[in-house]
């Protein structure tokens, strides 16, 4: 049974996407000025609400149930959260949610690819290395917002710390991860049930290098590295549309990687930080010692 | 589509969030973050699809917590963005 707008030809559905698309660019665009800004932010929750509303009027839903009740306990947690927080704790609910859009990207790839084995359609080349990427950076993103968000709250040691050890741990993880990225493509598994243990071994590697990149940043620089997980989480989000071929996803996810990454550089610079200082955490960091 | 296609609106989208974000009053960083954090949850197109297509009960598991994961992220996005910019909104009055 195909969804509701099914029977309609594949344009209309491209050409809602696209609809989306726009809005998400001049949202953006408003954004950036003190008088459009919350104008933008509208145009872009317009865009948002379109393209979820006919994907999920477009797809062919089996669990139209499982797919409600997920919808309305995460719009639930999501909205009590919002309306709840201190204003002085918006930053880190901004981290908290960052966190998760990076971690869903991480479980669509990983999904896709469980039920790509399981229908035994094959997984060619394109879906596993660019679900690999997606699992990586939807992973670091995921666990980094965890850390960041801990940081800002409190829950986790804000000064910042330099060793020899965290580096090493990091370099460590970034191989396993990129070696379990590197078997996925070259030996996907085709089994019927198979449950691409490569994938799940890249997002354990991935995670720990993710906690392990923002554990050594002080608190003082956590928006920065937020803003840059923003980035990251979009990236996620585009790469996961390569995996899926959905051109919104691609679309929207490079938008925000690619403002992000602009953003996170205009917020250092107010900052007075380097971007390398922030990005490679406290590697050549003499000033983080403080 | 095809992969180049993808990479076509890949490689144009870059450009166009490059060039969307210019000179931003500082009071706006945060706000601005927020909303863009808003759109990343775009994720939640991939998790509607996995989630309400998968044929094993695994899939359809991770799909779940996907769509509740991106939800949250959507829907508390936006309406953090907006309390945000109220708040400058009024702190301007």
């Amino acid at each position: 049974m195909a969804g509701v707008l099914g029977g309609l030809p594949d344009s209309v559905l491209q050409f809602a996407y696209l609809i989306a698309s726009v809005l998400f660019i001049q949202g953006l665009r408003d954004m950036t000025h003190p008088r459009t800004a919350t104008r933008g932010n509208g145009i872009s929750a317009l865009g948002m609400f379109i393209a979820v509303a006919v994907t999920v009027l477009w797809f062919e839903i089996l669990s139209p149930l499982v797919l409600a009740a997920a919808l309305l306990v995460g719009g639930g947690i999501g909205a009590w959260l919002a309306v709840t927080v201190e204003t002085t704790e918006m930053p880190q609910l901004v981290g908290l949610f960052n966190g998760f859009g990076g971690g869903a990207s991480a479980l669509v790839a990983g999904a896709e690819l469980v039920d790509l084995t399981a229908t035994g359609s094959g997984l060619p080349v394109g879906v596993t290395a660019t679900a690999a990427i997606a699992g990586i950076i939807g992973s670091v993103t995921f666990w980094g917002s965890l850390v960041a968000a801990g940081k800002l709250h409190g829950l986790v040691g804000g000064s910042p710390v330099s060793s020899n050890v965290g580096h090493v741990i990091k370099a460590v993880c970034l191989v396993a991860a990129l070696a379990g990225g590197v078997a996925l493509v070259v030996q996907p598994g085709f089994a019927g049930g198979d449950l691409v243990p490569s994938y799940w071994f890249l997002i354990v590697a991935a995670s720990v290098l993710g906690i392990f990149l923002v554990v050594p940043i002080g608190g003082a620089d956590m928006p920065v590295v937020i803003a840059l997980l923003n980035s990251y989480s979009g990236l996620a989000a585009a790469t996961t549309g390569f995996v899926l071929n959905n051109t919104v996803l691609i679309v929207a996810g490079t938008l925000v990687g690619a403002s992000g990454l602009i953003l996170t550089v205009i917020m250092c610079e107010s900052m007075n930080r380097s971007l390398t200082n922030v990005l490679f955490g406290g590697l050549g960091g003499d000033d983080e010692m403080a | 589509m095809t992969f180049v296609q993808n990479l076509t609106l890949f490689v144009l989208a870059a450009f166009v969030g490059y060039e969307i974000i210019t000179k931003i009053p500082t009071n706006l960083h945060t706000p601005l973050m927020s909303g863009a954090n808003a759109i990343s949850g775009i994720t939640l197109l991939g998790s509607v699809v996995v989630a309400g297509s998968g044929s094993t009960t695994l899939a359809t598991a991770l799909g779940f917590v996907a769509v509740v994961m991106a939800t949250v992220n959507v829907v508390g996005g936006y309406l953090v963005s907006h309390f945000m910019l109220d708040q400058f909104s009024q702190r301007g009055k």
